[in-house]
């Protein structure tokens, strides 16, 4: 198996997909000679050429919309969106037109485009630049929504990604892209909606996404060591998503902890919380617990900033709290 | 890219079927305004009684392929596009058989096989995806062109101006056409714009931009044939500004307090895109009244197709939430 980082499973999955489908193409700002912000379109634009490695203005509104245009037109679009911050930008795009004009059309039409973002904390660039928004995503009906945690994972959802029907707002984490991963052979498609068990355990499921995976895995490793089991499950796609993995390791293990960098109060772990009560009432042994950040605008301050986004210590002291040792 | 020499006017035949179809429209949505304050329809409707020159116009000088994005004042602009009567009043019923099988209402009437995109209840938020319908056609190869309606209200949001940018800097095949009707719902435009050109936000792109009366169907189309040849032809895309009236309010219902009443039924006295034409064409009263009471029948019709039409289960929300 080859060894690949996030960063080059990513332009991997890009670039195999525009070598064999003329439809495929991506833009956004400063992808082409700079080779994106992240550097994970590096190389591209001397492999493709300019007309499909699109360098855009400076301008989120038209790179969404102009990928919406394309993609009505049966093209497979994939727009980058260079900090999740500056989704806001592009939210009436993706909100009001790709999500529902396949609605509004009674069926007429598919929108077959990726909003490829990035975001998240470690590095102190302040309150616009690494906040984590998939809430305000996945609350919108039309509209799937993936966080890869690792480079194996964000190959083969990028894929499914791109040749889904249906607008994808695709999130990936900054802090990930050095971290490398075997990576299957030839790209594995990972269909969206599986989520994937990370680690078996017996006593406590975690729930995480995007790096509180790696925190998450790291509590578990320390977990085990004072005889805690733990299950680290990544549900990877956030909508839809995949209830009956998350329900039954959380019925089998009876304890759940969820856990996210996003801002916990209303976050994505709120409604994996629902739906774990809902489902596996009978079955919890305790209160579920919820890991996020602290409900407060990113600091500069790098000491303030590892104060409120969560790490491996507020998982593993949650997990404690699960099974009723001091957290 | 080889592009086909169209004629760039309209022979006297077509302007009797121009102004047919005019009078279609405009009676269409007179009997919408009348289903509507009967308590027939549901939802926000808006009427473009005295644009219909513009819609005719325009979407007579496009080509079999080429698509079209519309606004919330959009039934003109759909049934000239080919939209049968019937469809679009079974949508403004709430009607599977409407043409947007009940999921769209007035606001987002869609017929994709006929090129219609689907209208917008969004000021502007169709434009950046002409730009990239354009860019679709020109990455392909393929000459069509991709066109946008929108208002003068629409010219002060982010989105034109960024469609706008990425299409000319892009030289994609798109046309913008800008129906100024001088109001944008209540605001004039002396209130929402500090320029009195609006032509001169797509000159600052360094776009062509074309102006016309808005009224005058056959300069709608003359100047819609050349903006469409321009994009074709690989030249880069087109703004058009057509300077129209809005005879009617910014809603069905709208008691129109911050207009002049004077003023407005001057304009329409004078200025009525259908009563200049059949000037024009010196149609006899009786033919003119054989005319309009062929159109009446159509529109009479489409209301009982609509009333006939099947309602949607209330389950059926669920369908087409996603492909």
């Amino acid at each position: 198996m080859p060894e690949l980082t996030y960063r080059e499973a990513v332009r991997d999955a890009l670039s195999q997909a525009m070598r064999q489908d003329d439809d495929v193409f991506i833009m956004g700002e400063d992808i082409a000679e700079m080779g994106g912000s992240m550097g994970v379109t590096a190389g591209m634009l001397d492999e493709f050429g300019p007309e499909r490695v699109r360098n855009s203005p400076i301008s989120e509104m038209a790179i969404a919309g102009a990928a919406i245009g394309a993609a009505l037109q049966g093209m497979r679009p994939v727009a980058e969106i260079m900090y999740e911050d500056f989704l806001t930008l592009a939210t009436e795009q993706i909100v009001n037109q790709a999500a529902k004009h396949r609605y509004m059309s009674g069926g007429q039409v598919t929108v077959p485009v990726v909003f490829r973002t990035q975001g998240g904390a470690g590095w102190s660039p302040g309150a616009q630049h690494a906040q984590q928004l998939e809430a305000w995503f996945v609350h919108i009906p039309g509209l799937k929504v993936v966080f890869a945690s690792t480079p194996e994972d964000v190959r083969g959802l990028l894929w499914s990604a791109i040749y889904d029907d249906n607008p994808v707002v695709f999130f990936e984490h900054r802090t990930l892209y050095p971290i490398k991963g075997d990576v299957p052979q030839e790209i594995e498609p990972i269909p969206l909606g599986r989520a994937r068990v990370h680690r078996e355990g017996e006593d406590v499921t975690v729930i995480a996404t995007g790096r509180l995976v790696h925190e998450s895995l790291k509590a578990a490793e320390e977990a085990e060591g004072e005889g805690i089991s733990v299950e680290v499950v990544d549900p990877r796609t956030l909508q839809p998503l995949d209830e009956e993995t998350l329900v039954s390791s959380v019925k089998k293990t009876n304890r759940a902890v969820v856990a996210h960098e996003a801002v916990t109060r209303m976050g994505f772990g709120a409604e994996v919380a629902a739906v774990l009560q809902y489902q596996a009432f009978d079955w919890l042994d305790a209160p579920i617990e919820r890991v996020g950040a602290r409900f407060s605008p990113l600091p500069f301050a790098p000491v303030m900033e590892a104060f409120v986004v969560p790490h491996a210590d507020d998982v593993l002291a949650a997990i404690k709290r699960t099974v009723g040792k001091e957290g | 890219m080889a592009v086909e020499q169209h004629r760039t006017s309209l022979g006297k035949s077509e302007l009797q079927d121009v102004l047919r179809e005019m009078l279609l429209i405009r009676r269409f949505e007179e009997k919408v305004e009348e289903r509507f304050r009967a308590g027939d329809l549901p939802g926000f409707l808006h009427v473009a009684i005295g644009q219909e020159a513009c819609a005719v116009g325009v979407c007579r000088a496009l080509e079999d392929g080429d698509v079209i994005a519309s606004t919330h004042r959009a039934h003109g602009h759909t049934l000239a596009k080919g939209t049968h009567p019937n469809e679009l009043m079974a949508e403004l019923y709430g009607k599977q058989e409407g043409c947007s099988h009940g999921y769209g209402g007035s606001m987002h009437l869609y017929d994709v096989e006929r090129g219609n995109l689907g209208a917008n209840a969004v000021v502007g938020g169709g434009l950046p995806q002409i730009t990239g319908a354009a860019l679709a056609f020109k990455l392909r190869g393929e000459p069509r062109v991709a066109l946008s309606f929108f208002g003068d209200g629409a010219t002060n949001i982010g989105t034109f101006h960024e469609a706008l940018n990425l299409a000319q800097l892009w030289q994609v095949p798109a046309v913008f056409v800008l129906e100024d009707n001088k109001w944008a719902e209540s605001t004039p435009e002396s209130q929402h714009s500090p320029i009195r050109d609006l032509s001169e936000r797509a000159k600052a792109f360094g776009m062509k931009a074309l102006k016309a009366d808005g009224q005058d169907v056959e300069v709608v189309y003359r100047t819609a044939r050349k903006a469409l040849d321009h994009a074709r032809g690989g030249e880069g895309p087109v703004f058009v500004h057509l300077e129209t009236i809005r005879f009617s309010g910014h809603y069905i219902g709208d008691p129109q307090v911050y207009r002049d009443r004077d003023e407005a039924r001057e304009l329409r006295e004078t200025r009525d895109p259908i009563e200049l034409l059949r000037a024009k064409l010196e149609v006899s009263d009786e033919d003119f009244a054989a005319l309009d009471a062929e159109v009446t029948e159509i529109v009479e019709g489409s209301v009982e197709f609509a009333k006939n039409g099947t309602d949607p289960a209330p389950e059926d929300a669920l369908k087409n939430v996603y492909a």
